[in-house]
C-alpha cells in the first residue's frame, strides 16, 4: 500500500505504525499524527497504518 | 528588580520579564550565549517535520542544557484543527501543558485569526492546556480569551519580525486598564530595547521577542540591552511616572533669582 510520511511517498506492505517509524529511521524525541490526528505515544504499538494514510513525524526545532 | 516583584504565568513565579525565542540566530553558539545574556527563564520552541535527525537533536540538546522553561508554539498553523493537533504533539514532546497558541489569519502581515483563535483556545483549555494566545491588540478579543480561562494574554506590538515597536499604545494601554489582573505580555513586533521598555512602562508584565535580538548585528550585546530595558521599564512602572503637562514648569527654583528686576 501507499502512504506518505512527512510528505514523502512510500510503498509498504501492511504494517504497524511502529514498524513504519522504524523503517523511516525516526529518532526520538518525536510526536506523530496520522491524517491530521495526534496519535499519543501510548497508542503507537496498537496503531496500524492503512492505504493512503498521511503520517506526520515532528521533532523539536527553533521557534519564536 | 524588587525581590518580590514576580512575573506570574499560570501560578509559576519568575523573576525575569523577558521571554526569548530560539530562532534566527547566526549560529547555535550565538543562540546559546544570547539566551544566557538575556536572563530569560522561558524560551520558545516549535515542532517541524523530522528531516536530519542528528541536526534536530543537537538543537534540542542545547535548549535542554539551558535548563529554562519551555514554551512551545503553534507557529504557522492556519486552522483550528492544525493548531489543536500541533499543540497536542508539543505537549507530548516537550512535556508541558503550556502552549503559545498562534493561529495565522492573513499571510501578508501574519495577523492572528481572532475567530479561530477563540475556538482553538476553548478546545485546548477544555483539554487541560494552559494557553498563552498570541493575539491582536483588540480589547474585546482579549476579554473573550480571558473569559475562556486564559490567565495570560499576548497581544502583538506590531506584526511578527517587523521591529516597528508598539504601533497602537492606546489599545495596549486600554487592555491593561480593562484587564488589571491578567498577565499581559507584548509578543512580536519589537525592534529596539526602548520598545520593550515602553511596554513595561505601560504596565505590561513582560515581553516576548526573538527577531529583535537574533537579527541584531551583535545578538549577544542586544540581548543584554533588552534585559536592561525590561528591568528599567518595570522599575519605571512601579515608580509611577509624573503626570504629563502641557505647560512648562521650571525645575530650578525661581526664588532668589539674580538679575531679577520688576518691569
Amino acid at each position: 500500500m501507499n502512504i506518505t510520511i512527512n510528505g514523502e511517498l512510500l510503498t509498504i506492505k501492511g504494517a504497524s505504525l511502529v514498524k513504519v517509524l522504524q523503517s523511516f529511521g525516526a529518532k526520538p524525541p518525536f510526536a506523530v499524527a496520522i491524517n491530521g490526528e495526534f496519535i499519543p505515544q501510548s497508542l503507537h504499538d496498537s496503531t496500524n497504518i492503512n492505504d493512503g494514510d498521511s503520517i506526520e513525524l515532528l521533532s523539536p526545532i527553533q521557534g519564536g | 528588580m524588587q525581590s518580590n516583584d514576580y512575573l506570574t504565568i499560570y501560578g509559576e513565579q519568575l523573576s525575569s520579564r523577558l521571554l526569548i525565542g530560539s530562532a534566527l540566530y547566526p549560529s547555535p553558539a550565538v543562540m546559546e550565549e544570547s539566551i544566557s545574556a538575556s536572563g530569560a527563564q522561558i524560551v520558545t520552541v516549535s515542532l517541524r517535520r523530522q528531516q536530519s535527525a542528528a541536526a534536530g537533536d543537537d538543537f534540542w540538546q542545547l535548549i535542554k542544557n539551558t535548563g529554562l522553561k519551555i514554551l512551545p508554539n503553534t507557529a504557522g498553523c492556519h486552522s483550528v484543527k492544525e493548531a489543536v493537533t500541533l499543540a497536542k504533539m508539543c505537549r507530548e514532546v516537550f512535556a508541558t501543558d503550556w502552549i503559545k497558541l498562534e493561529l495565522i489569519g492573513d499571510d501578508y502581515n501574519l495577523q492572528p485569526d481572532p475567530f479561530a483563535l477563540l475556538k482553538a483556545t476553548e478546545i485546548l483549555i477544555n483539554d487541560g492546556f494552559k494557553v498563552l494566545p498570541y493575539c491582536t491588540d483588540d480589547l474585546v478579543l482579549c476579554q473573550r480569551l480571558n473569559e475562556l480561562g486564559c490567565e495570560v494574554l499576548m497581544p502583538w506590538g506590531a506584526p511578527i519580525g517587523t521591529g516597528k515597536g508598539l504601533l497602537n499604545s492606546y489599545n495596549l494601554k486600554t487592555i491593561r486598564e480593562r484587564l488589571p489582573n491578567t498577565t499581559l505580555i507584548v509578543d512580536a513586533g519589537l525592534g529596539l530595547p526602548s520598545h520593550a521598555c515602553q511596554a513595561l512602562e505601560l504596565g505590561y508584565d513582560a515581553v516576548l521577542l526573538n527577531s529583535a535580538i537574533a537579527g541584531a548585528g551583535c545578538p549577544i550585546t542586544m540581548s543584554r540591552a533588552f534585559k536592561a530595558a525590561v528591568e528599567a521599564g518595570r522599575f519605571a512602572y512601579n515608580a509611577k511616572a509624573m503626570p504629563e503637562k502641557d505647560l512648562a514648569a521650571p525645575s530650578t527654583p525661581t526664588m532668589g533669582m539674580p538679575f531679577w528686576h520688576q518691569q
